[in-house]
C-alpha cells in the first residue's frame, strides 16, 4: 500500500534542479535575443515637450529606438483598468510609453533595443527629454489636501471612496460608555523579489505565432491581456513561465508596459527580444504598497467588549490604479480580524500621488487593517487596565458561531463570511508557546539586570483561496508516468511537490512518478492565477478533482480488462488491483494503452490497443460516444467564496535604554490554514513571511523627497533584512479544516506577514511605555517619541473616555 | 556575444572587444568582450552558466556570488577581464548533477533552505568557502555567516539549520535532520 503523501513533510521536487545551476529563469533563457532598455522619467510631475534620439540610432549595436509616436493602434492606448468596481470612480491607468504627461519617477518614456544591454543603455544616455516640470503630490497629506492634483480630471486625487457599514454605528457608539480615538500610520514598503520582472518574446515569423516567456504571476491574464493589445488571435500567443525568483504580489499585475512592448518589437523586428528589469528599475517603475494614514474610532463597555467601531483611513494607490482597490477593499474588511466588532462602519479613500502605484505585496492591505485592530486592543486593554490577551479572548467569534458572516462584501465581491476557525484554542496555544503568564517575572528579571523587555501579540483572519477557479489536468502516459498541469504560476511555493503529492495520493501512483506543470498556456489555458494565498486551495483541489476523474476511468477499463466490477478494485504504487486478489492486476501504464484505441503499434506495450488485438464488442464504437480517448482527466474547482485560515503571533524585544535600538530576543506563531499538504512548506512560507514582516516593522520604506524622487532605490539604502536581522521563529500548528473544499485546505502564503508590524508595535510599547501609533519604526525614531515623552508632548492621541 | 569583433571594428561607438580567458569550474572557457563586461554577465550570456544570478548588481544581495580562487566574491563587482588571474567556481562547479548533490547542496535540500531558488547559487557558494574555514560552526556562527547575503523567501531560518546539516554531511556524518 502507498504511502499517504499528503500530510508528510516531502522534500521538495524542484530543488535539485534549482541547486545545481540548472534553474531556468527568464534572463536565462534567450541568448542571442535583443535586449531593450528605457529611458524612464527623472520626474515625478511633468510634461513631455520634445523627445531627442539624437544620435542613439547610429550606436553600433542599436537596433530601434522607440517613443509613443511609433507605436500602433492598442499599444498607444492606456494600460487595462484590471479590476474595476463601481466605487472606482476615477480610474486612470499609464501608456506603455508616456506621451504627454509622466507622473512617477521612473515612467518609462523611450524604448531601445540593441544587441546587449550594455549597448541598449548607451543609448539611453544619448537621447534628451525636454520636460516642463510640475508640481508633485507626494505622501497622503498633500493628495488629500489636494492643492495639487495628480491627473487635472480627477478632483480631489480622489481614484475611489467606499463606505461600509454593518449595524447602527452612530447609536452604538453614543450609547458606548467608553470611547478612545487613534491616529495610525503604515509606511510604504515593496515586494522586492531578488529575481526583478523580465520578459523575453519569440516572434515566429513564419507561423505568425507569439511565444512569451515572462517572470509573472499570471501567464493566462498576460496571454490574453498581450493578445488583446496586439491585436492577436489568443490561438496564436502562448506564455511560459519559466523559474520565477520570487513575486510576493508585484508580479501579478499585468500588462506591465515592458510586456507588452517587448512582445511588439519582437513581432516589428522579427527577432527574439528580452528585457531583465534592473534593481533600481524594479524601485522606480514596478510597484510598491502599504502607505495609509488611519482613524480608529472605538466604543467599548466596562469588560472590554467592542460595542462601535467606526474606521476611516486614507490609502496612497500612487499614480495608477490599474489593479483597482483590492488593496484597501481587503484592509477594510479584513481589519476585523478574530473580532465581533458590534457596529463597524468604515470607510476609506483611494487617493493618487506622483510615486510608484500601488497594487497588492504579501498580505495586500491586511497588514494595515491588522495594525489598526491590534492597536486598538491594546489601547483598550491600557484603558481598562486588563490583560490584552484577556480582552482579544471576550471579542472573539467563538468556534460554534462558524460559520459566522461579517455582514461585510469581500474583495471577491462575495460576503465575507468566516467558514472555520478556533480562535480560543489559537490563543491558548500562543500563550503557551510565548510563556504568556511567566512574562512579567521575565521583565522584573531583565529589569534587574537593566535591560527593557516587552511582549507583543497579534492576531488575524486572512481570507485566502479567492476564485474564480482553478483547472487541473491530469494525464497518464503509457510508461506510468503521470502529467499534471494547473495554469497558476509558481515563485517558490514548491508547487512541484505539494501538487504532486495530492494527485499521487488521489490517483494511487508513487510521487516519482508525478510530474507537475505550472503556469503554462499549452498545458492548461484556463487558470487565474497565483495571489491571495490561493494556490494550494485552488490548483490543489483542482488537481484533486482532475485526478478523481482520472482514477474513475482508470477502474472502469481496468474493470473491463480483468472483467470484474469497478468497486473491488484499488489503485496502490501505479497498479490497479482487484482488493484481496492481487495477483490479478494490470498497472495504469497498461489501462492508459487500453485508453486509446490504436490503429498503429508504436511500441510493443502499444500493441494491446490495436484493433486486431483481443476481443470487443462489435457494436460498439472503439471510442464510447460519452468518451475520449487516453487516460486522462480535467477538471476545475470553483469556490462559492473564500476560506479563511487566522493565526496569532507573539513576540519578546529588547530596546536599548541608550541608543533606542529594538532587538527581537522571541518570534512565536500559532497557524491555522486548515489542512497542511505539506507541513515542512507550510513552515517555510511563515518563516519568509515573518522575515518580510520584520522588515515592514523594523526596516522598510520607501523614502520619498518633497519632489518625488525615492531616495532609497537601491538595496544599499532600502533596508531588506538579513539573517542577522530576522529572529529564530517558534512555531505551533492547528488544523481546523475548512468545510469549503475537498481537501479541507486553507492558504498559507501571506499569513506570516500580516501582524508582524502589529506585534513589534505592541512589543515595543509594552517595554516602553510609549503609545506606538505609526510603523516602520526606527531607533532614531523610537528616541525621539522617548524624548517627546519625557518633555509630556506625547499625545496619545486617545480621547477621553 | 562573442564572435562579433569583426563586424563591430570600425563602426561608431563600436567596441574593443578583448580576448577574455577564464578558467572556470576547472575549464578553461574563452569569449571575446569588452573591457566593461561584468563577471556576473560574463558567466552567464558568454559562457551560459545561468547558475549564477543577479539581484542588484550592486553588489549587496550576494545572489551572484562566486568564489574566486576559493573566496567568495560578488560576480557584479568584478570585471571578467580582471578575473583571469584566477581560478573561478560557480554553482555549477559545486555540482551540476541534480542526481548527485554536493554536500552542501543536499543540506539546503534536506532542510528546505531554499523556496525560489534565485539567492540559493550565492549562499551555496558562500556556505561551501565558510565550511572550508570553519568546518563545525555553532548556530550563531552559521547565522552570521550567511548575513551578507539577501533571501526575500525563506528568512533564513532553514538557511542556518542547512549551514550546520551541510557540517554534518562534510565530516561524513549522515543522521537525517527534521526540517
Amino acid at each position: 500500500m502507498s504511502t499517504r503523501q499528503v500530510g508528510e513533510k516531502v522534500q521538495r521536487r524542484e530543488d535539485p534542479r534549482l541547486l545545481t545551476g540548472n534553474g531556468r529563469f527568464v534572463d536565462d533563457l534567450g541568448r542571442g535575443a535583443l535586449h531593450a532598455a528605457f529611458v524612464r522619467s527623472p520626474h515625478a510631475h511633468a510634461r513631455i515637450l520634445d523627445i531627442d534620439i539624437g544620435d542613439a540610432w547610429e550606436l553600433e549595436g542599436v537596433e530601434a529606438v522607440y517613443t509613443w509616436e511609433d507605436l500602433p493602434g492598442r499599444v498607444a492606448e492606456p494600460l487595462p483598468v484590471l479590476i474595476p468596481h463601481p466605487a472606482l470612480t476615477h480610474p486612470r491607468t499609464g501608456y506603455c510609453l508616456a506621451t504627454q504627461e509622466v507622473n512617477h519617477v521612473g515612467e518609462a518614456v523611450v524604448m531601445v533595443v540593441a544587441r546587449d544591454r550594455y549597448l541598449a543603455e548607451d543609448a539611453c544616455a544619448r537621447i534628451r527629454v525636454d520636460y516642463e516640470p510640475l508640481p508633485p503630490v507626494v505622501g497622503i497629506p498633500a493628495a488629500r489636501e489636494a492643492a495639487r492634483l495628480v491627473h487635472d480630471d480627477v478632483p480631489g486625487n480622489v481614484a475611489a471612496t467606499l463606505l461600509q457599514e454593518v449595524g447602527d454605528l452612530e447609536s452604538a457608539m453614543a450609547a458606548a460608555p467608553h470611547r478612545l480615538t487613534l491616529d495610525l500610520a503604515v509606511e510604504r514598503s515593496a515586494s522586492t523579489p531578488l529575481e526583478g520582472r523580465g520578459v523575453l518574446a519569440r516572434w515566429d515569423t513564419d507561423d505568425g505565432s507569439l511565444r512569451l516567456y515572462s517572470s509573472t504571476q499570471t501567464s493566462t491574464g498576460l496571454r490574453a491581456a498581450v493578445a488583446a493589445k496586439l491585436g492577436l488571435p489568443l490561438a496564436k500567443v502562448e506564455v511560459v513561465t519559466p523559474d520565477v525568483g520570487g513575486g510576493f504580489g508585484v508580479k501579478i499585475v499585468h500588462p506591465w508596459p515592458e510586456e507588452v512592448l517587448v512582445p511588439w518589437a519582437a513581432r516589428v523586428l522579427g527577432h527574439d527580444v528580452k528585457w531583465t528589469e534592473d534593481r533600481r528599475e524594479h524601485f522606480v517603475s514596478a510597484a510598491h504598497e502599504r502607505g495609509q494614514l488611519q482613524e480608529v474610532t472605538v466604543g467599548f463597555d466596562d469588560e472590554g467588549h467592542l460595542l462601535a467601531l467606526d474606521v476611516r483611513f486614507w490609502h496612497d494607490n500612487g499614480a495608477y490604479t490599474p489593479y483597482g482597490i483590492i488593496v484597501p477593499i481587503i484592509t477594510a474588511t479584513q481589519l476585523l480580524g478574530p473580532y465581533k466588532p458590534g457596529a463597524y462602519r468604515v470607510e476609506f479613500w483611494s487617493l493618487y500621488t506622483n510615486t510608484v502605484l500601488v497594487t497588492p505585496y504579501r498580505g495586500a492591505g491586511r497588514p494595515q487593517g491588522c495594525f489598526a485592530m491590534e492597536r486598538t486592543m491594546d489601547a483598550i486593554a491600557a484603558r481598562l487596565g486588563l490583560d490584552r490577551a484577556e480582552v482579544r479572548s471576550r471579542n472573539f467569534i467563538q468556534p460554534e458561531e462558524m460559520p459566522y458572516d461579517q455582514g461585510l462584501m469581500f474583495q471577491d465581491g462575495r460576503p465575507l463570511k468566516y467558514d472555520s476557525g478556533d480562535f480560543p484554542a489559537s490563543l491558548a496555544a500562543l500563550k503557551a508557546l510565548v510563556g504568556w503568564e511567566d512574562f512579567e517575572g521575565y521583565r522584573a528579571e531583565a529589569e534587574r539586570a537593566g535591560r527593557r523587555v516587552g511582549l507583543g501579540i497579534g492576531c488575524y483572519v486572512e481570507g485566502t483561496g479567492v476564485g474564480p477557479y482553478e483547472g487541473g489536468h491530469v494525464h497518464v502516459e503509457t510508461d506510468g508516468r503521470v502529467n499534471v498541469a494547473t495554469g497558476l504560476t509558481t515563485q517558490g511555493q514548491g508547487h512541484q511537490t505539494v501538487l504532486a503529492q495530492v494527485v499521487a495520493d488521489e490517483l494511487g501512483v508513487r510521487l516519482e512518478d508525478v510530474h507537475v506543470t505550472t503556469g503554462d498556456t499549452r498545458a492548461m489555458p484556463y487558470a487565474v492565477g497565483t495571489f491571495a494565498s490561493r494556490g494550494a486551495v485552488m490548483s490543489g483541489n483542482a488537481v484533486a478533482l482532475a485526478a478523481r476523474v482520472v482514477r474513475a476511468k482508470a477502474l472502469r477499463i481496468a474493470a473491463d480488462a480483468l472483467e470484474v466490477s469497478p468497486d473491488d478494485l484499488e489503485i496502490a504504487d501505479g497498479v490497479v488491483s482487484v482488493r484481496g486478489a492481487p495477483g490479478t492486476a494490470v498497472d495504469l501504464g497498461t489501462v492508459a494503452v487500453l485508453a486509446n484505441p490504436l490503429r498503429y503499434a508504436f511500441d510493443t506495450a502499444a500493441q494491446a490497443a490495436t484493433q486486431f488485438a483481443g476481443t470487443f464488442d462489435p457494436q460498439r464504437p472503439p471510442v464510447a460516444e460519452d468518451d475520449e480517448p487516453g487516460l486522462e482527466g480535467r477538471d476545475f474547482y470553483s469556490p462559492t467564496q473564500a476560506t479563511f485560515a487566522n493565526g496569532m503571533h507573539a513576540a519578546v524585544v529588547e530596546t536599548d535604554p541608550v541608543t533606542a535600538e529594538v532587538r527581537i530576543l522571541r518570534y512565536c506563531v500559532v497557524h491555522d490554514c486548515g489542512v497542511m499538504v505539506n507541513p515542512m512548506i507550510v513552515e517555510g512560507q511563515v518563516h519568509g513571511g515573518v522575515a518580510q514582516g520584520v522588515g515592514g516593522a523594523l526596516y522598510e520604506r520607501m523614502v520619498y523627497d518633497e519632489g518625488g524622487q525615492l531616495l532609497n532605490a537601491s538595496f544599499m539604502d532600502f533596508l531588506m533584512p538579513y539573517a542577522s536581522e530576522v529572529p529564530h521563529v517558534e512555531t505551533d500548528h492547528l488544523e481546523t479544516p475548512s468545510p469549503l473544499n475537498p481537501l479541507g485546505l486553507k492558504g498559507a502564503g501571506e499569513a506570516g506577514t500580516i501582524p508582524v508590524s502589529a506585534v513589534i508595535a505592541s512589543a515595543i510599547e509594552d517595554a516602553e511605555g510609549i503609545p506606538i501609533r505609526s510603523m516602520p519604526i526606527s531607533p532614531p525614531e523610537l528616541w525621539a517619541l522617548r524624548q517627546q515623552h519625557a518633555a509630556g508632548t506625547v499625545t496619545a492621541q486617545e480621547g477621553p473616555s | 556575444m562573442s564572435g562579433q569583433a569583426g563586424s563591430a571594428a570600425g563602426a561608431p561607438g563600436a567596441e574593443e572587444l578583448l580576448e577574455v580567458t577564464l578558467r572556470v569550474n576547472g575549464v578553461s572557457r574563452t569569449a571575446g568582450v569588452p573591457a566593461r563586461r561584468l563577471l556576473s554577465d560574463f558567466l552567464r550570456h558568454d559562457l551560459g552558466l545561468t547558475g549564477t544570478h543577479v539581484g542588484c548588481e550592486h553588489g549587496v544581495c550576494g545572489a551572484c556570488t562566486v568564489l574566486l580562487d576559493g573566496e567568495p566574491a560578488r560576480a557584479c563587482l568584478v570585471f571578467a577581464v580582471s578575473a583571469q588571474p584566477h581560478e573561478v567556481t560557480t554553482v555549477e562547479g559545486l555540482g551540476s548533477d541534480p542526481g548527485a548533490l554536493g554536500p552542501v547542496q543536499r543540506a539546503f535540500l534536506e532542510c528546505h533552505a531554499l523556496q525560489c531558488g534565485f539567492c540559493t547559487p550565492g549562499f551555496l557558494t558562500t556556505v561551501t568557502a565558510y565550511l572550508e574555514d570553519t568546518p563545525d560552526p555553532t548556530e550563531a556562527e552559521a547565522r552570521e555567516a550567511i548575513s551578507g547575503n539577501l533571501c526575500r523567501c525563506t528568512g533564513y531560518q532553514n538557511i542556518v539549520s542547512a549551514v550546520l546539516r551541510a557540517a554534518e554531511l562534510r565530516r561524513g556524518a549522515t543522521p537525517e535532520p527534521t526540517p
